[in-house]
């Protein structure tokens, strides 16, 4: 069972959680001319590294709220979380 | 090679199974070889023995990093199938099952092939139509699809739980006869003996660290034994893909996901083919030994990691007490995980790349084993003629750019979800 801190509410445990996927993928900006290469590294394309990985999480059974988390993909070890509008270190 | 037989067995016996031949060799890697796999799992030993078997290319070389038959395809629970609706799909795992059909007798090794079918069940009208439509185009493609309603699922599996008041009650389901399982290790040594009986190097513990390219062109491996040459080098690595592409500074449409699967205690047969909860993610059979083999969804969240969760476990085994109340009594045997290569529309990738000489096979998902022997017969087709076959030529790396995608469930890019 994983234990995520959430910003807002504290440490919950997983069940709580719903995962969001990889948080360093940035979509392309809005109203702006896109390539299609831009638009696959957007949608399709994944790092998907072994060891740190920056991710989302929903606090969907909790506050509800969106925010980040940096975890080890081999291990399970969550170093991080921080809100939305934050940057992980 | 030594041919196994009963009189083979019987000889062997007198000599107290003393003089068995070893079933594949221990080389040290030559300096040089025609083709690299890396991958010593089931579809990398499959598509070295169809290289050697197909194509008489036999100066090949499989590396892998821990032992074959370590991996996925030594985790898996086994099913094979080819209930798929879409063409490509359809087609590529059909020519599979033709494979199966008669892989022990050509592999002298036996597989445990046993069709013994597959019920997908349906839990509601809509899922009816679709499993309808489903095997529709199944029995377009010349596969075996049988719509059974509420009364011929029961026939079939009394066990389950057909009572009317549950959440999910039983409608009916989509029955592939076809289908069933096989002993998933006795797939990977019998490929692994047969390929090295016909010259291919089994290089185990040897771990591939980079790529030599220059100018575009692969030009060899770099691995704890040494760097090693070759023109043509495969990549068949499931959930290690991601890891080998950071070294080519490669980005690929697949995320890496932990699955786990689980058997129970031995108990007497009850369970005749394999079972799916068409209202959740859980999948059963019985084993020869007994156990019942069970499975589900993905953990649910990146990792490498070759162990999963229990909250996952609990998850799944609630679908499965659903389908089949009995499964309450019985006590857990052992739980595990192995890590998969979770392509973006669920289907696989068999290709070849941006780079000459470099071949891909990945994006296996939940469903690689099913595929062995045709996932090393395309794959072996594409190394050795440097073009794709007509069965993988939609398993293409650029579907995704092109927009030609095979979202088999329409379960889009949240691979954790599907």
């Amino acid at each position: 069972m994983l234990h995520i801190k959430c910003p807002y509410c504290g440490i919950r445990s997983q069940k709580e959680f719903a995962y969001g996927g990889d948080a360093t993928v940035k979509r392309p900006k809005l109203n702006s001319e896109v390539s299609d290469k831009e638009w696959d590294d957007f949608v399709y394309m994944r790092k998907s590294p072994r060891g740190k990985h920056t991710e989302l999480w929903h606090h969907i059974s909790g506050c509800r709220q969106w925010f980040k988390a940096q975890r080890d993909t081999t291990t399970h070890e969550i170093f991080e979380t921080a809100k939305i509008n934050e940057e992980i270190k | 090679m030594q041919k196994y037989s009963v009189f083979s067995l019987i000889k062997n016996s007198l000599s107290g199974h003393r003089n068995w031949d070893v079933a594949w060799k221990d080389p040290t890697p030559k300096k040089e070889y025609e083709v690299i796999i890396i991958g010593g799992g089931g579809h990398g030993l499959a598509t070295a023995y169809y290289l050697a078997k197909e194509h008489k290319i036999t100066n090949v070389a499989i590396i892998e990093k821990g032992w074959i038959g370590g991996g996925n395809v030594g985790r898996n629970t086994t099913i094979i199938r080819s209930n798929f609706m879409y063409d490509a799909n359809a087609r590529f795992n059909e020519f599979g099952m033709n494979l199966w059909r008669n892989l022990s007798q050509e592999l002298n090794f036996n597989v445990m092939f046993s069709p013994r079918g597959i019920i997908n069940l349906a839990h509601s009208d809509a899922q009816m139509n679709a499993y309808a439509r489903r095997g529709n185009s199944m029995r377009l493609n010349g596969i075996d699809a049988v719509l059974l309603n509420r009364e011929e699922v029961k026939k079939i599996i009394p066990q389950a739980d057909f009572s009317e008041d549950v959440r999910f009650p039983i409608f009916g389901g989509l029955m592939q006869p076809s289908a069933g399982t096989a002993r998933h290790d006795g797939v990977a040594w019998g490929y692994a003996r047969q390929a090295d009986a016909m010259g291919v190097d089994i290089i185990q513990h040897c771990e591939v660290t980079g790529f030599d390219i220059q100018q575009g062109k692969i030009t060899g491996v770099r691995t704890s034994k040494g760097n090693i040459k070759s023109k043509k080098v495969g990549i068949c690595v499931a959930g290690s893909t991601n890891i080998l592409a950071e070294k080519l500074n490669m980005t690929l449409p697949i995320e890496t996901h932990v699955l786990q699967a689980c058997v129970s205690e031995p108990i007497k047969p009850l369970l005749d083919g394999v079972v799916t909860f068409g209202a959740g993610h859980f999948y059963i059979s019985q084993s020869d030994k007994g156990e019942m083999v069970m499975g589900g969804d993905l953990d649910g969240y990146n990792s490498y990691a070759q162990r999963g969760n229990l909250p996952t476990i609990q998850h799944v085994l609630t679908g499965g007490l659903a389908v089949f109340p009995f499964l309450s009594r019985l006590k857990m045997l052992r739980t595990w995980g192995g890590i998969m290569d979770m392509s973006m529309d669920g289907s696989p990738i068999i290709d070849k790349t941006h780079i000459e000489g470099l071949y891909l096979n990945c994006g296996w998902c939940y469903g690689g084993f099913k595929s062995t022997p045709v996932s090393g017969w395309t794959f072996a087709h594409t190394i050795a003629q440097d073009r794709v076959h007509e069965l993988n030529s939609e398993l293409s790396l650029n579907r995704f750019s092109t927009g030609h995608l095979l979202d088999e469930k329409g379960i889009g890019t949240k691979t954790w979800i599907g």
